[in-house]
């Protein structure tokens, strides 16, 4: 479970959250909102990418303020662009970035990326430069890298918006799949749809928070 | 440019990854002690005899090479302009021969063969205060990084054009680094989402 506690966020002047209270206990939320809204700063926030200037967040009961390594483990996050997520130059050493991190040994290590680009059809590609990936195949690659490290809780910041229609239906479809807790941040209603609930951002509060339809619904109204 | 491992069988590819990085650091520092032309035209036709050796085609050669020329020739000019002809082709000839031999290195080593190399062979210098992983993970990602930067430089001249502004640098150099340092700052959040630790 993840809480938000009275979450306020600034950037310099600009307060971007303004006071956000949230329990987060289904295994498919969905968050929407225009740009700007403040969804990636509340992303970043579940793990501790970010601190909240007030409030507390916690996962599990651990508080990203104190506990920010153990948060970092529970919580994967996929972000929109995979070339700025992607650090290694071949997909099988980015993948083992994440497992290097976590000083597992090497055969520990090597069993898991093979199991894991089996599991996301990148097998055949293993000592491929990434940059030579399709777009779909990178954002492939990332969600690859983040679930190798087997997180509780995956983020996924837009992780369909740079895509064709085609890779877009291939990341849904992972995304459906994932035995994970998901939080996911999209403009893509059909995607947000699938969720169990829904949440709707703009400038820094939740305006509606309910079941895919009815907050469907309100976002679009809101959005004229 | 960098990054293509490209297999073969050869005595090049099976040299070990510490000996061609250790001959490349040695060969780039002797380069700087070297201003004769002559001796650098020789030793570009020993780099080409390398790529014979190590059996890779004619076209990775020149694909190496090819977007380097205009600072080749920029490079050669200014110094021919201010140094004379010789200075000038050392110049251009050193800086074309470093990167034959890292482009020589990269396409018959595996990156991660490069890095692990590197991380193992710097680690006696920890007391030194060298981080080994720091310094790996930065080769990796500037090796990572190369053709990102290149295809986002594509991309904003295509922009550009589109607007019938045709070359300026400084129209690609200020879009070009304000999405690097938009780009530099995801990346480090990625690294820290995936647990990075420069200890
Ligand atoms: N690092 C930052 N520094 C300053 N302002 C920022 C930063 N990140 C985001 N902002 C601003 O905060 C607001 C919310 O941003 P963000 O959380 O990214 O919204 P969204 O993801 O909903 O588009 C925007 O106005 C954005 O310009
Ligand atoms: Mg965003």
């Amino acid at each position: 479970m993840i809480e938000l506690r009275n979450v306020r966020h600034r950037y310099g002047e600009r307060e971007v959250l303004r006071g956000i209270d949230l329990t987060l206990a289904e295994r498919r939320v969905a968050i929407v909102g225009s740009n700007g809204s403040g969804k990636s700063t509340l992303a970043r926030l579940l793990n501790g990418l970010l601190l909240p200037d007030e409030g507390r967040v916690l996962v599990d009961g651990l508080d990203t303020r104190s506990d920010a390594r153990a948060v970092r483990r529970k919580v994967g996050f996929v972000f929109q662009d995979p070339d700025v997520q992607i650090v290694y130059p071949t997909v099988a050493e980015d993948i083992a970035f994440g497992l290097k991190n976590l000083r597992l040994p090497r055969d520990e290590i090597a069993r898991r990326v093979d199991a894991v680009m089996a599991r996301f059809g990148l097998t055949e590609h293993r000592d491929w430069p990434a940059h030579r990936l399709s777009g779909g195949q990178k954002q492939l690659l990332a969600i690859a890298s983040v679930l190798v490290l087997d997180p509780a809780y995956v983020v996924f910041d837009e992780p369909t918006t740079l895509l064709d229609l085609r890779n877009r239906r291939r990341i849904a479809g992972v995304i459906r799949d994932l035995p994970q807790t998901a939080l996911l941040i999209s403009h893509d209603l059909d995607l947000v749809a699938e969720a169990e609930r829904v949440i709707v951002l703009d400038e820094g509060r939740v305006v509606a928070d309910d079941a895919p339809a009815a907050a469907i619904a309100a976002y679009v109204a809101r959005m004229g | 440019m960098l990054g293509l491992y490209l297999h073969r069988d050869s005595p090049v590819h099976a040299f070990p990854v510490g000996w061609k990085l250790a001959a490349l650091a040695v060969a780039a520092t002797g380069l700087f002690f070297v201003s004769n032309p002559v001796a650098i035209g020789a030793a570009l036709v020993g780099a080409l005899g390398l790529f014979a050796l190590a059996r890779l085609p004619l076209g990775a050669v020149l694909g190496q090479i090819r977007p380097l020329l205009p600072v080749l020739v920029l490079l050669f000019a200014v110094q021919a302009a201010f140094a004379g002809w010789e200075t000038g082709a050392a110049t251009a000839g050193r800086l074309a021969l470093l990167v034959l031999l890292a482009s020589l290195v990269t396409l018959t080593t595996r990156a991660s063969d490069t890095i692990d190399a590197l991380e193992r062979g710097l680690g006696w210098l920890r007391p030194l205060g060298v981080n080994a992983g720091k310094v790996s993970l930065m080769l990796a990602l500037t090796i990572r990084l190369i053709p990102v930067l290149l295809d986002l430089v594509q991309e904003i001249r295509m922009a550009q054009r589109a607007r019938g502004v045709e070359r300026s640098a400084l129209a690609l150099l200020v879009p070009l680094l304000v999405k690097t340092m938009r780009m530099a700052d995801h990346l480090s959040d990625a690294l820290e989402a995936r647990g990075y630790d420069p200890r």
